[in-house]
């Protein structure tokens, strides 16, 4: 059956209803340039997504050398030939008339226009200067989790084995970090535990932290046809907003911000009080219960009602729904990643697991999830503060390892502290210690905390920056130098989703003038500094993504991320595969931990582990102590009072997000018509109660303000819980007058311009999800309602006060999905 | 006075002393926001065991319920006077921090030698009520020094360089 639906009005498309254990039916989506058949289609190109996690494997059309259209692979694993609207509709922003075609290099305060020479020519020189008169703790290097595999690694060598910093990290550390720390935490090393397929055997699906529906739109589809088929999940909440996920929720938790740790240990203290533990398990794979119910004893459904503000009724009856569940399956995202106590919240999610026995198992899965599309590659590769191939920067023999791959020196490796997390370089760079960032594929200035800060580093004579994007984003405004780079569709490369699937993006078109794959750029900088291996060869010894791709597979081999048996043949045509993926499971491996933890020994594990409270890393004799026969973890958690609270002066919290249309600031989405019409400019939420307060209206123009900044935006009024004042985060400036900062005098747009500077000690993920706030009236509304989505969390609590959100002919995509049999066309 | 009533009335100070030096850092390093954060959480485990220390001392007739001493003023006053001076953009503050950290670090290590004591002479005297009050406190002011001890082995090697 095939039809035609907006997927603007109807982001999650239609149904195709299934029963437990059952394989999710196929559905392939297609959305074609206006005009453009299908049968005019030259060639069809295989790729994935790269503007969320989910990893949806699609092939784009190519028609005349030019990018016009997608089409879902009904065949991969992932998505089963869906596609969410960014997909469907996203491609059309590589076709941009302003993406950047020449290099820019900056003159008299100007940035002017120069050739590749110029430009890598003033990089490399700023390099070596600065290496030779402060040394390798000069540079830093700030990437993105947008990037190819085959760039991160080559990258990670650069900074590691080739400058010898130990600042390198990615924007993952703002999206992704805590997810990589609490596994590392309970498992002893990073790697997901669960799989997308979980989905189809859970009868319990919890989502803390977690709107799927807007950030993984595909899987939440996969979630949606579960509940509309037999025997359909009962679903957990816990969300301060009326997300889709909580309008279809069994339970719906919504607490006040940044008491996650209240909440959690009062569900765990309620399995351990009615027993509702797995305790063979328990004794057979984990330390630490003891001390986890010695800890949570005290903490009563009651006691963290009072602290979180939700009905102890409510706390009860979610632990009664994760206690009575057989197969368990739960996913964690910002809404705990981004918020206080951020990685000791996610870890009573993994406790939760361990106690009640549902890992390995299918639907007994744990998603520690990523928003953005290759975070799990700056996680495995070592781009992220982390080594390359989860190898432990404690354990000599880790190093050692690394050292002989990469044939250099071990001490030529920065080890003799943790890699440095991307906001202690930003603060090093504004100390004045770092003195060069080489910033690629991300935009700090719109995506960082308390953005005058962040301005104002970025703005400095004595830091030179380097910026390669595709677009003069308003980080690239304020860079020295800033290279165009090439993106998805325009270069080869692999990368793998949240649940370890690799996927395969093939080159379809030419990058527009002169603007150059990552890995083309890093690998010519390699070439200009001229870095040598000991024995004077050159320290990077591969040239194109294949070779970049081998190179990383000797690197990955006989880690938890294998990628020995994987192949770009092997992924070429088919579906994407799940690492490790080796000569013994040429197939890829679905779930990990089937036979319980596998990686948490002292010898083998990533991390020995750290305190939740302070960040100070456990030390080797302790861990080896703990755990000597590396079982997963059970690591508890006080709970903390946030650390910026609400005041007379800023009586609301004050909470950011995002929306479906979206991706990160608006770099490519802001570009298509389609997406940038669905959700134009940035509004504020309240709920009716807080409105009414204030004597505030739908439309209204008001002012969210903190002691650090303020944003003008129109309000919306919805269900969101009282007592909180939410912002989507992804509006900047490129497309203001200004370009890149609020007008002088003026609220800003940017979310950032309040947020506060802080971060999860553990994982060193900023707090976008904490911070005190008030609400003023700016101006009146004229009639015009907010510009936020009705599809989604954003929706009016009145109906009627806002127009629905279509997208008109232009957002049309047809939908192909197998007769009743089941057959294939 | 017993020794017990010494090393309780010790620690009671080292306590308090260490909650208000870790306030104050927190107050010094507001532009390092990781070291205001934490250090303004931990010392209120140094708030919690000198209220608890107080509240033990009852039993052997102290009365430690008093205004805190005055911290000795010499080394304090001259750091305070530093970061007056000292603006978030120098390198100088780097250092300033790590002889702060030096500073919560020794005086952390003080008042575990004292739990530690405490907790044998307990064991001595098979004193269930100072072997709970040590080992409830004692795990969080070896938290409290690792800390420390982890900052400065993090921010060394580029904050001493990069001087
Ligand atoms: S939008 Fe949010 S979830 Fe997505 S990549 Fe950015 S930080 Fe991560």
């Amino acid at each position: 059956m095939k039809d035609s639906t907006d997927r603007i009005a109807d982001p999650w498309g239609g149904r195709t209803p299934y029963p437990p254990g059952a394989a999710w039916p196929a559905r392939t989506d297609t959305h074609l340039a206006a005009g453009v058949t299908p049968a005019a289609v030259d060639r069809w190109v295989q790729s994935a997504s790269l503007l969320h996690s989910n990893g949806d494997a699609m092939d784009i059309a190519v028609k005349d050398g030019r990018i016009v259209g997608v089409r879902g692979r009904a065949d991969d694993r992932v998505n089963r030939g869906r596609l969410g609207p960014k997909d469907l509709f996203g491609w059309q922003a590589n076709a941009s008339p302003d993406r950047l075609t020449r290099p820019l290099v900056r003159e008299g305060g100007r940035l002017v226009e120069s050739g590749w020479d110029t430009a890598m020519g003033r990089i490399v020189a700023r390099s070596k200067e600065l290496l030779r008169e402060r040394g390798p703790g000069s540079i830093g290097f700030y990437t993105t989790g947008q990037l190819f595999l085959e760039e991160y690694y080559t990258l990670a060598v650069i900074a590691r084995a080739g400058i010898g910093t130990n600042h390198l990290d990615g924007n993952t550390r703002l999206c992704t970090a805590t997810a990589g720390e609490a596994l590392k935490e309970t498992f002893g090393c990073d790697g997901q535990p669960g799989s997308y397929a979980d989905i189809d055997h859970a009868d319990t699906i919890a989502l803390f932290g977690h709107n799927m529906a807007e950030t993984q739109p595909v899987l939440w589809m996969r979630v949606l046809d579960r509940l509309a088929g037999p025997d359909a999940p009962r679903l957990l909440c816990v969300d301060p907003r009326p997300t889709r996920v909580a309008r279809h929720a069994a339970v719906h938790l919504a607490p006040r911000a940044g008491t996650n740790v209240a909440l959690l240990n009062a569900l765990l203290h309620e399995l351990i009080r009615t027993d509702r533990v797995d305790h063979a398990y328990v004794e057979a794979h984990c330390v630490g219960f003891d001390e986890l119910a010695a800890r949570v004893a005290d903490c009563t459904a009651e006691w963290a009602a009072a602290i979180c503000d939700v009905p102890a009724r409510t706390i009860t009856e979610a632990a009664e729904l994760l206690g009575s569940a057989e197969r368990l399956l739960s996913t964690v995202l910002q809404g705990f990643y981004q918020s206080h106590q951020a990685t000791a919240a996610a870890v009573q999610v993994n406790n939760l697991h361990l106690l009640r026995g549902m890992l390995g198992r299918p639907g007994c899965g744990l998603l520690q999830m990523n928003g953005q599309p290759t975070a799990q590659n700056t996680r495995e590769c070592g781009a992220n503060g982390d080594l390359p191939g989860f190898r432990n920067w404690e354990n000599e023999q880790h190093v050692a390892d690394l050292a002989r791959i990469w044939n250099v020196a071990p001490e030529k490796i920065p080890h003799y502290a943790p890699p440095t997390p991307a906001m202690q370089m930003f603060r090093f760079a504004e100390q004045g210690s770092i003195r060069m960032l080489w910033i690629s594929g991300t935009n700090p200035a719109v995506s960082l905390p308390e953005l005058h800060r962040i301005r104002d580093i970025l703005g400095q004579d004595r830091l030179f920056t380097v910026v390669q994007d595709l677009f003069l984003t308003e980080t690239a405004q304020l860079a020295d130098v800033v290279l165009p780079a090439a993106t998805w569709g325009e270069k080869t490369g692999t990368f793998t989703n949240a649940d370890r699937t690799v996927h395969l993006s093939d080159k379809a078109v030419e990058p527009p003038g002169e603007a150059r794959p990552d890995l083309d750029i890093f690998l010519d900088y390699a070439r200009r500094m001229d870095f040598r291996d000991k024995d004077d060869g050159p320290l990077i010894t591969w040239h194109d993504p294949q070779s970049a791709f081998q190179a990383w597979q000797k690197c990955s081999a006989g880690r938890p991320c294998d990628y020995t048996g994987l192949s770009y043949d092997g992924l070429r045509g088919g579906s994407g595969i799940q690492w490790p993926c080796t000569e013994q499971a040429p197939d890829g491996t679905e779930r990990l931990y089937t036979d319980g933890p596998a990686w948490a020994h002292a010898e083998a594990c990533e991390s020995f582990g750290k305190d939740l409270v302070t960040g100070a890393p456990v030390t080797e004799v302790e861990y080896r102590a703990l755990n000597p026969d590396g079982k997963a973890v059970i690591k508890a958690a006080e709970y903390l009072p946030p650390h910026e609270d609400t005041s007379e002066e800023y009586p609301l919290q004050l909470n950011t997000g995002r929306t479906i249309y979206h991706f990160h600031t608006r770099t490519k989405t802001g570009r298509v018509p389609q997406l940038d019409s669905a959700a134009p400019d940035v509004w504020a939420e309240m709920s009716a109660a807080e409105a009414a307060a204030r004597d505030l209206r739908e439309g209204d123009l008001v002012e969210v303000s903190t002691p650090r900044g303020a944003v003008a935006a129109r309000l919306r009024i919805t269900a969101i819980r009282d007592g909180m004042v939410f912002l989507p985060f992804h509006y900047g400036y490129w497309d203001t007058a200004e370009g890149h900062r609020p007008a002088p005098d003026t609220a800003g747009r940017a979310a950032n311009e309040t947020t506060v500077t802080d971060w999860d000690p553990a994982s060193k993920q900023p707090l976008y999800k904490t911070a005190a706030a008030r609400v003023a009236l700016l101006r009146r509304t004229d009639g015009t309602p907010g510009p936020a989505p009705t599809t989604t969390a954003s929706a009016p609590l009145d109906p009627g006060s806002a127009p629905a959100t279509t997208g008109g002919p232009a957002a049309h995509a047809t939908q192909h999905t197998d007769d009743e049999e089941g057959t294939r066309p | 006075m017993s020794g017990i009533t010494l090393v309780l009335k010790a620690l009671h100070h080292g306590e308090r002393d260490l909650e208000e030096e870790l306030l104050k850092a927190a107050e010094r390093h507001r532009t390092d926001h990781e070291i205001h954060h934490v250090a303004t959480d931990i010392a209120r485990w140094s708030h919690e065991h000198a209220a608890r220390l107080a509240d033990t001392g009852r039993h052997y007739g102290l009365d430690l319920s008093g205004p805190a001493d005055d911290p000795s003023p010499g080394f304090l006053a001259t750091l305070r006077e530093k970061a007056a001076e000292a603006v978030g953009r120098r390198p100088e503050p780097g250092l300033l921090l790590l002889h702060d950290l030096r500073d919560l670090h020794l005086a952390a290590t003080g008042n575990s030698l004292h739990w530690e004591m405490l907790a044998q002479a307990a064991r001595a005297t098979t004193d269930s009520r100072l072997l709970d009050l040590a080992t409830a406190c004692h795990p969080q002011t070896l938290r409290q020094m690792r800390w420390t001890n982890s900052m400065i082995k993090t921010l060394s090697p580029q904050l001493i360089t990069s001087v």
